[in-house]
């Protein structure tokens, strides 16, 4: 019994409805719901979930529900309403003459005081929002993703001669004197400036900084695309710039991918004769891991070293097979990827570091060892990123745990400001099924002592469940290695 | 740019980013935003232009700047050179055959006055024939409300803007019910017609000659202080230019009869400013225009049939949709299904952030247009968000003085679905019957989208 419906007049944004759309999929009785806006992507999945979908605008809501009876469909559009009107928030503080919510970046800037704009707009129109940002002299980040190329480029043209730092689009994460903006970790004020084109990279840096007792003065994220040859580093340059000039930075990272030659040049230059030290920290094979990293640039800023900590799991002996992994952040996808493939020979992966290794579509692994990125495009289509709701990979984590080729799981948990509120609580009944089979579960915890989700409470959590847990990604993946090759870590 | 924490970050987008920050205890700003309407690319294009700000902030500047001086009272074929078999009308440009209701009963009520036909039959012969000419107003740099109907013996109120060098110019008004703009043409109509040139025009050209020049923008900046929005209410600016003429009427010469007539005339009729105050804001909007790259728009007009605007970085290119029927309050019987499309020149007020932009100023009138004190605050407040600056020669007294909302942004049209909102009166369908209520109305965004296509069409590459 299916029914699709249409509502008019109300945008309310991707991830809010898909986190409707999960809970009412969630209520008894009913087999699949989608609330979406209806672009084109959204009417081709409601269309791939059996349902007709009439003539519609990218403007209107879609509402389509399927479930075993009338009463139970009846309830899950009772459950839609709910949601919602939770969702909406009330218009204006409210009260006679009050002014109603802005309607662009602008006018929003107008009225306020803000320094700094977070636009996580859909990317094909998050562009003109920027502009507006930058026009407003705003600090200007761009969360969305699959901004185009050619409109990266004529942003970050347009803000240089604005005199403005646009970080991403794609930048997840960013910390601005102690103020986190997307995905970011509650850390201590310090000396360590940090340019990221890696979000869970950068919060993987600033949490084993943390860990170490050092702090960060601010972390510009800049877009994984910025150190490309077509956009030239152009939002590198202007945060290596700011932190020039900036009185708390002593130390200045930079965490990207290798950049194109031209542009890794150019950013040499421009670190050389920057007036402060400078730790370009490359991700990639060879290159030095993100712990190594955090411990060359605690040194740097004179502090002293201790490795980052870790706890053995109850399961202590791997019985030997392929290994697998299921990540929230990429970055930490790939680095366990590195250290694997080092050892074990080919990982094969979503985003795999060699093209032979590269999963179909659907996902057959075989005997292989594999890690997948599950905040991938394939995966979050349609439904939210795996660090606001790990529904995803609990899913997959028990698919895994059937397979009899599986004989080391790792996990990933990334914690801060806009991760889901209890994602160790999330995995903790996937990790003690994994114990029951004698499957060792491995677990890197990317988290400062300060984050909201409290990071002594998730450790204790998974290691009770009977996970190991590491707060190096590196090191989790180096125990993960050992007990798929049947050793001891 | 200097980095430190942020106390406010404006949000747009997910809201789930915006609840970590309010947990820091950062002021959030969170934009309700929507998808924008028309063609992405030529939207991105336009924003990207590197003239727009500056030439929407120059716009701006010469909007604020512009005069609006009262300097004579002219035949329309003295001062526009109007030829008899030439009329000009309210809106984009438009033929017999296209007019609604309204016009075609101006422009028949205009033959009658102007003797180029004896009855109403003749005058649709001749009009329909196409041996008559008919321009829009604004291509003449004048303005007309509702049919806005303009023929050559009739009289003109000529402003100048010295700041620009630019003049406007707009007929007298006749009143309310049964008047030419609003298609009405029965014989009290032309005989108010008659009296209005034979007497009114030049004893208004003889008090105003003898005062020297009276300062339309000075009265209207004290109107809007107190409750009159220049389009639908201009009580007050009624009587202070009443006030202003009062004594060289009384000293012109002219006989006792006809100056008590006159002065019985102008306050009795609470709209005879609105004649004043719209070539005053053609004067503001002219002086914003032709500014290449600029997005304001600088015309916003209806003949009846059609909406049209013009930009200010696309010159004097119409761009028009069919206009929308206004909602509000009906007089007498008359209900929806008696309405006309949209009409009239007047939305020149709004073009100039008053009338519906201004709404919060006129409290006393929200019921009269079918809408609420708290509606009329929250409007004018809306419209800051999709105009590019605040005119303080026209401050806003109950929103603590805030200069009226000006030029209205064809970007932030299309992107946040808002449109200028506008109080007009309502003409009757049907030619000859004169006004029927009045409501509020919006421009169709087809106007703004193809403006937005033009805009990004003339961006250089």
């Amino acid at each position: 019994m299916r029914r699709i419906g249409l509502r008019r007049g109300a945008y309310v944004d991707s991830v809010t409805l898909m986190q409707v759309s999960r809970r009412v999929a969630s209520l008894d009785r009913v087999t699949s719901a989608l609330v979406a806006m209806a672009t084109d992507l959204n009417v081709d999945l409601a269309a791939g979930m059996g349902f007709e979908v009439p003539d519609v605008s990218p403007n209107e809501m879609l509402v389509a529900i399927a479930a075993d009876s009338d009463e139970a469909l009846a309830r899950a559009e009772a459950e839609v309403e709910a949601a919602l009107t939770e969702a909406s928030r009330p218009s204006a503080p409210g009260g006679f003459g009050s002014a109603p919510p802005p309607v662009t970046v602008r006018a929003a800037a107008a009225r306020s005081g803000a320094t700094a704009a977070l636009i996580s707009t859909p990317g094909q129109h998050a562009f003109v929002d920027a502009v507006d940002a930058v026009d407003a002299g705003l600090l200007t980040m761009v969360f969305s993703d699959n901004v185009p190329l050619e409109q990266e480029v004529a942003l970050k043209e347009y803000a240089d001669e604005n005199d403005v730092l646009v970080m991403g689009p794609d930048c997840g994460t960013a910390v601005l004197g102690g103020v986190g903006l997307g995905f970011a970790n509650v850390v201590r004020p310090g000396p360590v400036g940090i340019v990221a084109a890696s979000g869970t990279g950068a919060q993987h840096l600033m949490s084993l900084l943390d860990g170490a007792g050092v702090g960060v003065s601010h972390c510009l994220g800049v877009g994984g695309r910025d150190l490309s040859e077509q956009v030239a580093g152009r939002s590198t340059m202007r945060a290596l710039d700011l932190l020039a000039h900036d009185e708390q930075t002593e130390v200045v990272v930079v965490v990207s991918k290798p950049p194109a030659p031209a542009v890794a040049e150019r950013v040499r230059a421009r670190a050389a004769r920057l007036g402060k030290p400078v730790v370009l920290a490359l991700l990639g094979p060879g290159q030095p891991d993100l712990t190594e990293t955090a411990r060359t640039v605690a040194e740097a800023t004179g502090s002293s070293w201790a490795a980052p900590e870790g706890w053995p799991g109850s399961v202590r002996h791997g019985r030997g097979g392929a290994l697998r992994g299921l990540f929230a952040g990429g970055t930490l996808c790939e680095e366990a990827m590195i250290v694997a493939a080092d050892r074990l020979g080919p990982v094969y992966s979503n985003i795999p570091l060699d093209p032979r290794w590269a999963l179909d579509e659907d996902l057959a692994l075989g005997d292989h060892h594999a890690m997948l990125d599950l905040g991938d495009d394939r995966f979050t289509r349609g439904r939210p990123h795996p660090m606001i709701d790990g529904s995803t990979r609990v899913d997959l984590a028990r698919r895994l745990l059937e397979d009899p080729a599986t004989s080391v799981l790792m996990l990933d948990v990334v914690l801060g400001h806009a991760a889901e509120s209890d994602p160790a609580g999330e995995l903790g009944a996937t990790v003690r099924i994994a114990t029951g089979l004698e499957i060792p579960v491995v677990v890197s915890v990317v988290g400062t002592r300060d984050d909201p989700q409290g990071l002594d409470q998730q450790i204790r959590v998974l290691r009770d469940a009977g996970a190991w847990v590491h707060r190096s990604n590196a090191e989790a993946a180096r125990a993960a290695v050992a007990l798929a090759t049947g050793g001891t870590p | 740019m200097r980095l430190t924490a942020p106390e406010s970050v404006v949000v747009a987008g997910a809201s789930l980013l915006a609840d970590p920050l309010r947990r820091q205890a950062v002021d959030v700003e969170e934009v309700q935003w929507q998808p924008p309407t028309g063609d992405p690319a030529a939207l991105a294009t336009v924003m990207a232009d590197r003239r727009r700000a500056a030439a929407n902030a120059h716009a701006l500047e010469a909007m604020l700047g512009a005069e609006a001086q009262l300097v004579d009272v002219l035949p329309a074929s003295e001062v526009l050179g109007l030829q008899p078999g030439e009329f000009l009308h309210a809106g984009p440009p438009i033929d017999w055959d296209r007019a609604s209701g309204p016009l075609r009963g101006a422009l028949i009520g205009a033959s009658l006055f102007e003797g180029l036909a004896a009855t109403p039959e003749e005058a649709e012969r001749l009009l329909s024939g196409g041996d008559v000419s008919l321009a829009p107003c604004h291509s003449r740099g004048a303005v007309g409300p509702m049919a806005g109907v303009v023929s050559p013996s009739m009289w003109m109120f000529c402003l100048r803007d010295e700041a620009n060098d630019a003049s406007s110019y707009c007929s007298l008004n006749e009143g309310l019910g049964k008047v030419l703009r609003y298609g009405a043409y029965g014989d009290e109509v032309i005989d108010r017609l008659r009296w209005m040139t034979d007497v009114l025009g030049p004893l208004l050209q003889k008090a105003v000659r003898k005062q020297g020049t009276v300062d339309v923008k000075a009265i209207a900046g004290q109107m809007v202080q107190m409750g009159d929005e220049g389009h639908n209410r201009n009580r007050a600016g009624t009587l202070m230019f009443l006030r202003e003429v009062l004594p060289a009427l009384i000293d012109s010469g002219a006989p006792t009869r006809d100056v008590a007539e006159a002065a019985r005339f102008v306050s009795g009729n609470d709209h005879f400013f609105l004649n004043l105050v719209m070539p005053a804001c053609k004067l503001v909007t002219r002086a914003g225009a032709g500014i290449p790259g600029s997005s304001v728009v600088t015309v916003m007009s209806r003949n009846g049939t059609d909406f049209g605007i013009q930009v200010s970085g696309t010159g004097e290119e119409w761009f028009t949709a069919p206009a929308n029927t206004p909602e509000g309050l009906f007089l007498g019987d008359y209900g929806p299904k008696d309405a006309n499309p949209d009409i009239g020149d007047s939305a020149i007020t709004e073009t100039a952030g008053l009338g519906g932009l201004s709404m919060a100023t006129a409290p006393a009138i929200v019921r009269f247009v079918g809408g609420s004190v708290p509606d009329a605050l929250a409007t004018t407040q809306r419209m800051y968000d999709i105009t590019v600056g605040e005119n303080p020669a026209f401050a806003i007294p109950v929103l603590e003085f805030r200069g009226a909302p000006t030029g209205v942004d064809v970007t932030a049209v299309v992107r946040s679905g808002v449109l200028p909102q506008i109080n007009t009166g309502m003409a009757g369908r049907v030619a000859g019957t004169g006004q029927v209520g009045a409501g509020l109305v919006t421009p169709p965004m087809g106007c703004f989208t193809q403006a937005l296509d033009a805009l990004a069409a003339a961006v250089p590459s």
